[in-house]
């Protein structure tokens, strides 16, 4: 539309959109992983997951 | 005239271009790979069980300390990778990651799979990794490197530590074993990159790292790549005489020892046209076969070991 206001700022453009939301992806899986290695390792360990040898 | 203008600085913040490919480039998953397999055997050979789990998480751990490893040496390296040809296209001299991003994700991923290995595995392990990353960034990429000819020779120690904190992780404690393996990995370094540097030393003297074939000449590479490979086979093989490792590892090791041996001389004995630039490189491929065999024999030794019984 002609009339639509153009945004104020930096606007990116499709390609960095696309790269920024790649990397946010690959962030959150990072996240994901982290947290699910946690999760298993407490499992794994059970009570002993307190046990913190030097 | 505003002072952006005065200066000729852009203020304008900027817009990362980079993909993830350009973060996983600032690893150096080759290098990663080959640390992953060196700790995966450093875990295998360990005695009593280690859990699955735990050794998925330490091998993580590892690779990601090794990946950071490699991210802050391209952060610190950044200048000369612009210069040689075998590095320009990494992703800071490319333009696809700043040098602040690079130091950031590298201090992030230092700082998790330290923790991490620490908080879940052991403090011998998380120390040994800490200490891992640090002498490779601090002692090889920020002294040793731009300072001397011996560089790759002390700094191969970070290298050569990946299989003694997998050990580590999976005992709590440290023993001979590692050490040798430690030994292999540290006497095998010299050979290897001294081979490639023959063939690189222009890159190297344009970029004005004191590679020994820049610093020293060619001849006197060659007869120190002879020198080391005699140590790193007789190192190589040790471990089966003094009953460390079984007699199929001490054969294997013979075998690709002599190979080493023959290629290592033919390096010292071609000094110049074609010849010479062939010996180098086919010592240069065939050095990473050689470390991959010697410890894919002692991770199929245990495997077959582990079978035996299940079979019978």
């Amino acid at each position: 539309m002609e009339n639509e206001p153009k945004p104020e700022g930096i606007v990116l453009t499709e390609a960095q959109k696309k790269r920024r939301r790649e990397r946010s992806i690959a962030i959150a899986l990072a996240l994901g992983v982290l947290v699910a290695l946690f999760f298993a390792v407490t499992i794994v360990k059970g009570p002993a997951v307190l046990v913190r040898p030097m | 005239m505003s002072v952006v203008e005065h200066h000729g600085l852009d203020l304008s913040p900027r817009i990362s271009e980079a993909e993830v490919g350009d973060y996983i480039a600032l690893l150096k998953p080759r290098v990663m790979s080959l640390v992953i397999f060196t700790a995966l055997v450093g875990l295998v050979i360990a005695p009593g069980h280690f859990h699955p789990v735990m050794a998925f998480t330490s091998l993580l751990c590892i690779a990601v300390g090794a990946g950071a490893s490699g991210a802050l040496n391209m952060w610190y390296e950044s200048d000369v990778d612009a210069l040689m040809t075998r590095t320009a296209n990494r992703p800071i001299p490319r333009g696809r990651v700043t040098r602040p991003e690079a130091l950031a994700f590298a201090l992030t991923l230092a700082f998790f799979s330290v923790m991490t290995l620490g908080i879940l595995v052991n403090w011998l392990a998380g120390g040994l990794l800490a200490f891992t990353i640090a002498f490779y960034v601090v002692i090889y990429t920020m002294v040793l490197k731009r300072w001397t000819a011996q560089n790759i020779v002390i700094g191969g120690a970070a290298g050569a530590l990946p299989p003694v904190v997998a050990w580590a992780a999976a005992t709590g404690s440290l023993s001979v074993e590692p050490l040798l393996l430690f030994l292999i990995i540290f006497f095998w370094t010299p050979p290897h990159f001294w081979a490639l540097a023959l063939f690189r030393s222009d890159d190297y003297a344009r970029a004005g790292i004191p590679m020994l074939p820049v610093v020293a000449g060619p001849d006197v590479t060659r007869l120190q790549i002879l020198l080391y490979t005699l140590v790193l086979v007789a190192v190589a093989v040790s471990p089966w005489p003094l009953g460390y490792f079984d007699a199929i590892y001490g054969i294997t090791s013979l075998v690709l020892g002599a190979g080493m041996l023959v290629l290592a001389f033919e390096v010292y004995r071609h000094r110049e046209g074609s010849l010479a630039l062939r010996a180098t490189r086919r010592l240069f491929a065939f050095s990473i076969l050689y470390l991959f065999g010697l410890f894919a024999t002692l991770l199929l030794e245990v495997v077959v070991r582990a079978a035996i019984p299940l079979i019978w």
